[in-house]
């Protein structure tokens, strides 16, 4: 064959692998650390990452694919750390030596995509919810609704359930609390990263419930609320344990993590739904980050110590930017002590 | 003698029917490819090619994406052609009329039509799963297999056009037949073969199941193909899955990047093609 | 026999090293023809050995389960072979009499200069790639289905016996419909191009020999070119249930990737290429992995069979027309 056929691409090809900087940041090329997991922490984790590389140069590069997903690669050792909304209990971290501690707080609020239907406008409660995911209420005009919502324009159309499709802590989170609510979801799909869905779509992490609820008329789904602050979506108000029913937001959700008792909860394994007081929101959650007890790659380790407890420290602005709760001072010291006690 | 209603009614359901047979597949492929073009269009800024993929929320580019693409694809153009251009020489020139000829020109054009995703998972337990991570390389390996059978069909096709007194005369000129194939075969074909690369480099630009489990994604700058790497269609999917306003506009303006470059890959290997049959 | 005549005799052999170089060529080549027939075999081995685990824990309610419960441990691949060839023969109602169509008015009807044009065009769709019609379908397509096909279709249809519900749900778009219609459009130029081609090969005398008879252009269609060319439209039709079948992103956008069994074309599904795309990388159980891959397994078997069937038709059709590979 033609020999300066080959050599162009050969050319390439030593190019790429000779390269390994970045060019974009005046930084050289630092280290990067990989991480994979829950998408509910996804929008402050990725303001964190840019924050932190401006300021050391450590990309971390994080693949958002559902705490399922997180908890997958990090035991079998493919990312650096993983990210799940779902705590581990303590048995499976000792089977994988693996260390677990939270970084945020965060709410799960129910976002619709109904015309005339403002944020914050439309009531839903916890049973509610429970029976439109089961396809018991199928039309928005259900009298259920109706009768909690009295000066809202309800319109005859079936109600789109979105749901996720991947393994999600944001789904364990939610179908928690709506065990806790209603016996008859106990019963039925009950709680878990996945369940049971009875029809409705599927969407792929956060932001694919996002995006079907964004594009499909009369549609009804479960996020973060940073992801309905980011797409400005409409969201319904749940009613908490006290009979309330509080808008979500960053006081609302810390009324809700204040009541949890993490002193006593041994590797952190702590869910927060349901959470008495007036002002509680009731499907608040945390993110919990997954890193080896023993790391093969000691480097890599230390940079991922070193960025969460960065993130812990000093990641407050961007959390509360995005309605999150930051952790804590106390709390904070405790997940310290855990570290350096158990990552070695 | 009049010809009956019933069949001239029947005709002229036919030529309708044709007729708007033919309008509806032209009305899809305008449909399609105006909508990329203006949404994609809307989003072209000089930034698209400097700047890289950004978190949710800000404004950013897509040259990792690029970039990861055409390494991926000019690697696997490295790995995949001298393997289908010799399996496709074997093919036309020392297997012609074998059983091993005929079994490999079947399975080969089954590999052409197979699902890109079980390819995909193939090189995750191949490749992936003994490394412990995904990479570039693993990534670069599958889009290689999908180029595979089209470089050995185009290869045995473009050979086999060539007729046997050329291969007649080297022979009696006493060329060995390796010299045969290689300064007078592949010299005649060369076009040929070149829009079959071609063609193959357009349809693996556009697969992004393959690359779902190999080379995974990274939004971050990268050279490293031993890592997970940016690429162009999984940007897109992420993207366009996803409900930031910002990333929808990326992915049509990657969308219109890739269908712009698929677009004029073909019109130069119909260039080609022509100014093949000219010379 | 003289000097000169014995080198005469030697001149056209070719030198030793001109032979071994001709064996390591044609070893190198074999290699490379071994090496795809390798390649496949490969393929279908891995697969079948990933997929192990989940033939071993289910057996054969493997393919019969609806259940899709990755907490429970529970996988059954009948929702997503129902989506898989719902959305393929939705594909070829709607890819076949267009496709014939189409070939019909290139060969018979269009003016000679538009054909060459208009042919380009119609392969173009092949060109697009799969990702493209899925954005398309998801951001474009889909919302029109929405708005304006899918309520038409509930309405009017959705209370009917029989069809009824085939149609009946909220019209939200995404679902087997839309996503049999975009695999439609997509399968469009793989069977049009196999069809232009046999048909245009139709020998001259047999057709004109028709219309001499005062056949009119559809009765020389039904009553010559098809049934000439059955064998090739067949291979074409498989060809073309192939790539419906193995299509993964176009449909992955518009399916809707629910696990559920639904009579109605308006609802959402799976399909086994976008199941397999959506969550291979969350799988968190080797039995959820091994599931996946046994998905992926019998999606291979199945294409290998259809792609195969319509390999030996239109190798047939080419021994017909008189080619010789």
């Amino acid at each position: 064959m033609n020999r300066p056929f080959f050599a162009l691409p050969a050319l390439a090809l030593l190019a790429a692998c000779g390269s390994s900087g970045g060019n974009e940041a005046a930084n050289s090329s630092g280290a990067q650390i990989t991480g994979a997991g829950s998408t509910f922490v996804y929008p402050v984790l990725s303001a964190w990452a840019a924050d932190y590389r401006n300021q050391n140069g450590t990309a971390v590069n994080y693949q958002s694919i559902g705490s399922g997903g997180g908890i997958a690669q990090v035991e079998a050792g493919t990312v650096d750390f993983g990210a799940t909304d779902q705590p581990l209990q303590s048995d499976e971290l000792a089977k994988n030596n693996l260390a677990q501690f939270p970084v945020i707080v965060g709410g799960i609020v129910p976002v619709v995509n109904i015309a005339g239907v403002d944020a914050g406008k439309l009531k839903l409660t916890g049973p509610i919810l429970a029976d439109i995911y089961q396809g018991k209420i199928k039309n928005w005009n259900d009298p259920a609704i109706v009768r909690l919502n009295p000066g809202v324009n309800l319109p005859s159309a079936a109600i789109a359930a979105v749901h996720r499709s991947d393994g999600s802590g944001t789904t364990f989170n939610f179908t928690h609390y709506l065990s806790q609510v209603s016996p008859a979801w106990k019963a039925g799909p009950g709680e878990g990263k996945t369940v049971n869905w009875t029809g409705g779509v599927g969407g792929k992490g956060n932001e694919g419930v996002a995006g079907y609820v964004k594009q499909l008329p009369n549609s009804l789904g479960y996020v973060e609320y940073a992801y309905v602050v980011q797409n400005k979506m409409s969201y319904a108000l749940v009613q908490n344990a006290a009979g309330q029913f509080v808008a979500p937001s960053a006081d609302s959700f810390a009324a809700a993590a204040g009541t949890a008792d993490w002193k006593n909860a041994q590797d952190f394994n702590l869910v927060m739904t349901n959470a008495p007081g007036a002002n509680a929101y009731p499907i608040a959650a945390s993110t919990f980050i997954l890193v080896p007890k023993q790391p093969k790659d000691k480097a890599k380790s230390n940079a991922v110590i070193a960025f969460f407890k960065y993130a812990i420290e000093k990641g407050q602005g961007q959390a509360t930017k995005l309605d999150y709760v930051p952790l804590p001072a106390d709390l904070v010291k405790q997940i310290e002590d855990y570290i350096s006690q158990n990552v070695k | 003698m009049a010809i009956r209603a019933s069949r001239r009614i029947a005709d002229v359901v036919a030529f309708v029917f044709a007729t708007a047979a033919t309008a509806f597949g032209l009305v899809w492929l305008t449909w399609i490819l105006w909508m990329t073009f203006r949404q994609g269009a809307a989003a072209l800024t000089p930034s698209l090619f400097t700047q890289m993929t950004p978190p949710p929320g800000s404004s950013g580019g897509i040259f990792n994406a690029l970039y990861g693409s055409a390494v991926m694809i000019l690697l696997a153009v490295v790995i995949g052609t001298p393997v289908g251009v010799a399996a496709g020489t074997y093919l036309a020139e020392h297997g012609r009329h074998t059983r091993l000829a005929a079994a490999v020109s079947f399975i080969n054009d089954i590999l052409l039509s197979a699902p890109s995703i079980v390819i995909g998972l193939f090189i995750y337990e191949l490749v992936v799963r003994r490394a412990g991570h995904f990479s570039g390389f693993a990534g670069a390996l599958s889009l290689a297999i999908i180029l595979l059978p089209i470089v050995v069909r185009t290869t045995q096709e473009s050979l086999l056009l060539i007729p046997d007194t050329m291969r007649e005369a080297g022979f009696a000129l006493g060329l060995p037949r390796w010299r045969v194939t290689r300064q007078i075969l592949y010299k005649a074909a060369m076009s040929a073969i070149l829009t079959g690369i071609l063609l193959g480099i357009a349809r693996i630009a556009g697969e992004t199941a393959p690359l779902l489990f190999t080379a995974l994604n990274n939004q971050f700058w990268s050279a490293n193909l031993n890592a997970p790497l940016a690429n162009l269609p999984v940007v897109i999917f992420q993207y366009a899955m996803s409900p930031y306003d910002e990333w929808h506009t990326l992915a049509w303006a990657g969308a219109f990047v890739l269908t712009a470059f698929v677009l004029l890959l073909n019109i130069l290997v119909r260039l080609i093609a022509r100014k093949g049959k000219q010379g | 026999m003289n000097a000169t005549a014995a080198k005469i005799l030697e001149a056209p052999r070719p030198k030793k090293s001109g032979a071994g170089a001709d064996r390591t060529f044609e070893l190198i080549t074999s290699g490379a023809a071994w090496f795809v027939l390798v390649l496949l075999a490969g393929i279908a081995l891995s697969m079948a050995w990933g997929g192990r685990l989940a033939f071993k824990t289910f057996g054969w309610r493997f393919i019969t389960s609806p259940d899709w419960d990755a907490v429970g441990g529970h996988f059954g691949a009948l929702v997503p072979i129902y989506g898989t060839l719902v959305t393929s023969a939705i594909a070829l109602i709607i890819a076949v009499p267009v496709s014939i169509g189409i070939a019909l008015f290139l060969t018979d009807i269009a003016p000679r200069w538009t054909r060459g044009p208009i042919a380009i065009a119609i392969e173009l769709l092949a060109a697009i790639p799969s990702i493209i019609y899925g954005m398309w379908g998801l951001f474009v397509f889909a919302p029109f289905m929405a708005a304006h096909v899918e309520p038409w279709l509930s309405d009017h249809l959705g209370g009917k016996a029989v069809i009824g519900p085939l149609f009946s749900g909220p019209p939200i778009g995404i679902g087997m419909l839309t996503a049999g219609i975009v695999l439609g459009i997509m399968v469009i130029p793989f069977i049009a191009a196999v069809a232009r081609e046999v048909f245009s090969a139709v020998p001259a005398p047999l057709r004109e020999s028709a219309v001499a008879l005062g056949s009119t252009r559809w009765e020389v269609l039904r009553h010559v070119t098809l049934p000439y060319t059955r064998s090739a439209m067949i291979g074409a039709i498989f060809l073309g249930l192939g790539r419906a079948l193995g299509e993964t992103m176009a449909v992955t956008f518009v399916l809707g990737n629910a696990h559920d069994l639904s009579a109605s074309l308006l609802m959402p599904s799976n399909s086994i290429a976008a199941a397999i795309a959506n969550e291979f990388t969350e799988a968190d159980t080797d039995l959820y992995r091994s599931s996946l891959i046994a998905l992926g397994f019998l999606l291979f078997v199945v294409t290998f069979m259809v792609l195969s069937i319509a390999k030996l038709l239109l190798l047939r059709v080419n021994k017909q027309m008189g080619r010789t590979h």
